[in-house]
């Protein structure tokens, strides 16, 4: 039986003096890929940053497999189970490739039976990075740098994975690639919440969509609801 | 006798024994400052109080080399209790307000220096091992200062590797690029910086115990210390180990060769260096993060 494994209860948000999140209230069904669409400036990435406790500005419940963790700090959120691959894919420079994935390996804390993710393992799926193992996190391309940041992420062993815009600025081809090991991932059951702008990308991989607009909740359901819904796109993301 | 080549490499292993000196204090400084943005302006304060330290556990033991193991030791349990009780709320202040009270500190060290053991200077007594001489090109020079050298390129390599070659290294290097998301993997970067900033201190520590068996150790020996090590730190980068090894040695070398060679300028030398590296690279040498 399926149960909740995030959820997020009237968060507020803000910086300085502007008020971003505005009572946002989402959550993700374990085993399940919820993608949140919204336009530049939303919220979006302010909602996870929000959720790791990177902003800690915020009001709200916020609850992982049931338990409330919007008053811990960041690395206690993590090793929880969570994995983030931020916008900014926050790679270390001073790291070379392998020391960049070396420091994020972790055992799995949950109960999972999903195969453990180990350099041996992210170097299968993502060869490229095997290869470039001794440079340095500065000398990667941007698509190889999201697969870092992506691969940085399985090596803590997650539960859930949480992704800022992974297609943003990539080559059609590494977004196709990026897709499809996500896909895989998925059928893992890999629980996710994907923040995106890419909207065939989002809707091939989500269970659920959810739109963010002006720092509300406008709409929440299935892919194949939210491709009739013209209204929705129109109005939340300018299509 | 200036060009005199013997005469060169005395001076030059002055010069390096005072880089290495500098050198045990800056590191911790740079790195502290790089990994958290906190600007620990007592850190010469520990230098002074790891000399007094050590001249305490002298008499208690009679043993260079107890001071030596036990005084960095001491000088760090006093690093801790300011972490605890000051140091760890000033760590999302703005700068000014470390700066004030940091600066603070220094006093409260003086007077502390004054009221434990007087006004006087004194000095820790050298090992016996080095307290002789040796010929170098037939000149006479200390051995004791070829110690201070060969510990301080021990301290680099052992840093070195740690920082380099080990796991805690590799969190320390990542937490200086992007602490944020070290966190966001799951690591308590405040604990990593804790340690280093305790390694500081011993290292602090460290020196003034060596320092205090060849300066004189009195109240007010951590300013003009203090002076030379926020240039290294300025000049060499901040939170690096490499831009405190090159910085150290450059105003080490430039304050000795500067006294000796143009002692007309003595004074100004490793501050127009400063100037001139600071002008080519406002963000020193070797800098950790790029500037932005
Ligand atoms: N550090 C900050 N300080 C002040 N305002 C901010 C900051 N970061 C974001 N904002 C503002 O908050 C709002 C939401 O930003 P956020 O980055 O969450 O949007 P987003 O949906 O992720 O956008 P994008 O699609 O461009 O990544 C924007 O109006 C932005 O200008
Ligand atoms: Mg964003």
């Amino acid at each position: 039986m399926s149960r909740k494994l995030l959820e997020v209860e009237n968060l507020q948000a803000f910086y300085d003096l502007s008020h971003v999140l505005q009572g946002v209230s989402i959550s993700v069904m374990e085993g399940t890929v919820l993608s949140v669409l919204g336009r530049n400036g939303a919220g979006k990435t302010t909602l996870l940053n929000s959720i790791m406790a990177v902003l800690k500005k915020r009001e709200g419940r916020i609850l992982y497999a049931g338990k409330e963790i919007q008053s811990l700090p960041a690395y206690k959120i993590a090793s929880l189970g969570i994995a983030y691959v931020p916008e900014t894919r926050g790679i270390f420079p001073s790291l070379t490739v392998k020391e960049n994935l070396e420091i994020a390996a972790r055992k799995s804390v949950g109960t999972t039976n999903r195969e453990t993710w180990n350099l041996d393992r992210v170097y299968q799926l993502f060869p490229q990075l095997k290869d470039r193992a001794q440079n340095g996190g500065a000398q990667l391309s941007g698509g190889e740098q999201q697969m870092l940041s992506i691969a940085r992420a399985l090596m803590t062993n997650p539960d859930l994975l949480i992704l800022d815009e992974p297609t943003e600025g990539l080559a059609p081809r590494i977004v196709q690639e990026i897709e499809s090991f996500l896909t895989e991932l998925k059928k893992e059951g890999l629980t996710m919440l994907l923040v995106e702008q890419n909207l065939s990308f989002a809707t091939s991989l989500a269970d659920q969509i959810a739109v963010l607009g002006k720092g509300q909740i406008k709409w929440v359901g299935s892919p194949q609801q939210f491709m009739k819904e013209m209204e929705i796109q129109h109005t939340w993301l300018g299509v | 006798m200036y060009s005199d080549p013997t005469f060169l490499v005395i001076q030059t292993l002055n010069g390096l024994q005072l880089a290495m000196l500098l050198f045990l204090l800056s590191v911790g400084l740079s790195v502290v400052f790089g990994l958290m943005n906190i600007v620990n302006l007592a850190h010469g304060t520990l230098y002074m109080f790891g000399a007094y330290f050590g001249i305490w556990v002298y008499n208690l033991t009679e043993s260079f080399w107890a001071a030596l193991a036990l005084a960095p030791l001491g000088v760090m349990l006093l690093g801790m209790f300011f972490y605890e009780i000051l140091i760890k709320k000033l760590r999302n202040a703005p700068p000014l307000q470390q700066v004030l009270v940091t600066f603070g500190l220094i006093f409260v060290g003086l007077d502390a220096v004054r009221m434990s053991w007087g006004n006087l200077a004194t000095s820790i007594p050298k090992p016996e091992i080095f307290s002789g001489s040796v010929l170098i090109f037939g000149e006479i020079y200390p051995s004791y200062r070829l110690f201070i050298i060969g510990l301080g390129i021990l301290v680099m390599l052992v840093l070195y590797f740690c920082l380099e070659r080990t796991r805690v290294g590799s969190i320390i290097r990542a937490g200086v690029d992007d602490r944020e998301m070290v966190s966001c993997l799951g690591i308590n970067v405040d604990l990593a910086f804790f340690g280093v900033f305790c390694i500081g201190c011993y290292l602090a520590g460290l020196s003034g115990v060596v320092a205090g068996a060849v300066f004189p150790v009195e109240p007010g020996m951590d300013m003009s210390v203090l002076i030379l090590t926020l240039i290294v730190v300025v000049v060499g980068g901040l939170g690096s180990l490499k831009g405190a090894v090159v910085g150290s040695l450059m105003i080490g070398l430039a304050e000795t060769y500067g006294q000796v060679f143009i002692p007309e300028y003595a004074s100004v030398t490793i501050y127009a260096l400063m100037a001139i590296i600071l002008l080519k690279r406002p963000g020193g040498l070797f800098p950790a993060r790029a500037v932005q």
